[in-house]
């Protein structure tokens, strides 16, 4: 088949396929009765239509930067990295951990510490995977969902167990005090008022910056993509494959960890059960749609936010539409430009080169 | 004496009826994966079968309609599997994780859509669902010491599809190792090539086998919410379909052990609520959440190679393209 012009190839294939899920969707919306576009109106309005439905758009969009990149970062070494779910619950720990112990200190502190600690935790959670899978050959995509699961009994056990203070009936840590946890914008922008959307912020983009810095532009990021395009070719090149998959599955736990920090020290303020809620899931759509590129990662987060704060507007207006259209959503997302991405690489690519123009090579 | 014997009866009788949706997804993951197509999306087949039973038996009154509806939804949902991964080529794991999602999104917002009960399918009552069976004699028997116990309690009184769950078994090994199918089924895993050499055609070969895989795993998702349960509610699979595929890796792909896997994941679903807040000599207190972990932490111990090694189908979550 006659490769596609590079910009065919990075804009044109993506938005084709995404454009595809979005119009599923609409379709499913439009079999149960209801008007999609009347639903994206209402989205886009709740989205970025007033000040605190932005900010918790960013908020969202927060998270889902740092799932998507603790996704893309693996995929370049040709890993399926399920686990970004599970290690941002466990990096939680690391955050409350020493967010509890500094408690009532100033944030300017205890910030990086947060990010520090819960990179730790997150990226030990990966780590194992990563060796599991480096040493003993056992599959990264099985055993991170198994870890998923795992992480979701052992903080669950942690939290109603050992973190839970006496006569606190729901299942969360102690609170750490205001001036310890991650400041939030709308103590200094009068816009994001009642959204949860803080400094953290700031750290997703910083982190896609660096992300583009690392992949492309350093050595360590060359031996990453070399395994990833051919591990034999990697190995003959004197990349060490194995200690690739362990240093970047950990970097990547270590990222998807920062999910703990916006949450835990930013939001919530304590570790409460399952806060992941999700985030880590949506970190594989966005890093799908985004073709694991900061650029794409930063604009599919995006895009994620505004659905998930919009759908929360949705479900108030249109009774008949529930959150959950979004997971849906998510899901063809996911389908079109992840497992069928190549659907429409040989139309596209007939309708590039006229048939007749390459028949005589073959 | 006799009271241990009705705790032990009815810790096995519900092993056996937890076990039930395991066994039929691990037969259904067997018949993809040893073709060579992996299923991450047992789950989400799972919880799109029992939504379709539900709401099909809610609807028309009928357990029979409801799981026909459930293969339906599963064939569907095996149907995009297969578009993705053998026509299109894709990335088999990646449209697993997707149905998964889909079916988590699908079934809570059509569900929401249909029925207005925040998810929840009406409650299904009578003919909607399938009842237990009780076989003859159970009730003549019943007197008989320690036999009568066993089968009137363990063997009799369970539905339809948990009978057929167990006759699935023999039936998958005489298929997987006696038939031609079943030959052609493990080749096609191992080496397509080889079987496309000999004439047969490998695209054909493997969507039987997700029809299969369909079949079962669909009738495991009625089994959920019309058989088990009266209704479906969300995310009912509750992580069955992952529990599934980890028994089959345990059972190295083979039907028999996949049984015992099953029954074993069963027994300790079963068990976990009752050894709660009580002490054991030498371990003491064993918290819930180890019990609920351990299916999971057994098989990434056993993909470890650490007791035994499990290795799947050679050929499988690799697309075949024949010579260009």
């Amino acid at each position: 088949m006659t490769p596609l012009p590079r910009w065919a190839d990075v804009v044109l294939l993506p938005l084709l396929n995404v454009t595809l899920a979005f119009l599923v969707g609409g379709l499913i919306v439009l079999s149960v009765g209801q008007n999609p576009l009347q639903a994206v109106g209402i989205m886009l309005y709740g989205a970025f239509g007033y000040g605190s439905g932005f900010g918790y758009t960013l908020y969202y969009t927060t998270d889902f930067i740092f799932a998507g990149l603790a996704v893309s970062l693996a995929y370049h070494a040709g890993l399926f990295n399920i686990g970004p779910e599970g290690q941002a619950y466990v990096g939680g720990l690391g955050v409350i951990l020493i967010g509890l112990a500094l408690n009532g200190m100033h944030w300017a502190l205890v910030f990086p510490l947060m990010i520090i600690c819960g990179a730790l935790f997150g990226a030990a959670w990966a780590f194992i995977p990563g060796y599991l899978q480096a040493k003993r050959g056992s599959h990264v995509v099985i055993t991170t969902i198994m870890f998923n699961f795992i992480a979701v009994s052992m903080m669950g056990f942690i939290i109603s167990r050992i973190l839970k203070p006496e006569g606190v009936n729901s299942d969360e840590s102690a609170p750490l005090e205001a001036i310890t946890r991650v400041p939030q914008l709308r103590g200094f922008i009068e816009l994001f008022r009642n959204s949860p959307v803080n400094l953290t912020f700031f750290l997703a983009i910083a982190a896609l910056f660096f992300v583009y810095w690392l992949i492309w532009r350093t050595k360590f990021g060359y031996s990453v993509r070399a395994l990833g395009n051919n591990p034999v070719a990697a190995n003959y090149a004197g990349i060490s494959n194995q200690k690739m998959i362990m240093i970047i599955m950990a970097l990547a736990g270590a990222f998807a960890a920062m999910v703990a920090v916006n949450n835990v020290g930013g939001v919530q303020g304590r570790l409460i059960l399952n806060f992941v809620n999700g985030a880590g899931f949506v970190g594989i759509a966005v890093a799908f749609m985004g073709k694991g590129h900061p650029i794409g990662v930063g604009l599919s987060a995006l895009l994620f936010g505004m659905l998930y704060q919009g759908g929360q507007e949705l479900a108030f207006q249109m009774p008949g539409i529930t959150r959950e259209m979004i997971v849906t959503i998510q899901a063809l997302v996911i389908l079109f430009t992840g497992a069928m991405g190549d659907m429409m690489r040989g139309p596209l690519s007939r309708m590039f080169f006229q048939p007749d123009a390459t028949a005589g090579d073959k | 004496m006799d009271q241990i014997l009705v705790d032990i009866t009815l810790i096995l009788d519900s092993t056996v009826r937890l076990a039930v949706p395991l066994i039929l997804a691990s037969l259904a993951g067997l018949y993809s994966e040893r073709s060579g197509i992996i299923d991450i999306g047992l789950e989400g087949k799972l919880l799109a079968g029992a939504f379709a039973a539900a709401a099909m038996s809610a609807v028309t009154g009928s357990a029979w309609l409801g799981l026909l509806a459930g293969v339906g939804a599963a064939l569907v949902f095996s149907g995009i599997h297969g578009l993705a991964s053998i026509n299109f080529k894709g990335n088999q794991t990646i449209s697993g994780v997707a149905l998964n999602f889909l079916a988590a999104g699908l079934t809570t917002f059509l569900g929401q859509s249909w029925f207005r009960r925040g998810g929840y399918t009406p409650q299904l009552s009578g003919d909607q669902r399938f009842n237990p069976i009780t076989l003859p004699f159970a009730e003549e028997l019943r007197d008989v010491p320690v036999l009568g116990q066993i089968y009137g309690e363990l063997i009799s009184g369970h539905n339809i599809i948990t009978y057929v769950a167990f006759i699935a078994v023999p039936v998958t090994a005489w298929v997987l190792f006696r038939s031609r199918f079943g030959l052609r089924l493990r080749a096609v895993g191992e080496n397509p090539k080889a079987i496309d050499t000999a004439g047969i055609s490998v695209t054909r070969l493997r969507y039987q086998a997700l029809i299969i895989t369909a079949v079962l795993v669909g009738i495991g998702g009625a089994y959920l919410s019309i058989a088990q349960s009266a209704g479906f509610n969300n995310n009912m699979s509750a992580g069955r379909g992952y529990i599934a595929l980890a028994a089959l890796i345990f059972a190295k792909w083979r039907p028999g052990p996949a049984l015992l896997v099953c029954l074993m994941f069963g027994f300790l679903d079963a068990i976990q609520f009752r050894i709660q807040g009580q002490s054991f000599p030498f371990i003491g207190e064993v918290p819930v959440q180890a019990i609920q972990a351990l299916p999971y932490i057994l098989t990434v111990v056993l993909l470890a190679g650490f007791i035994g090694r499990a290795v799947a189908p050679k050929a499988a979550g690799v697309p075949y393209t024949k010579e260009r």
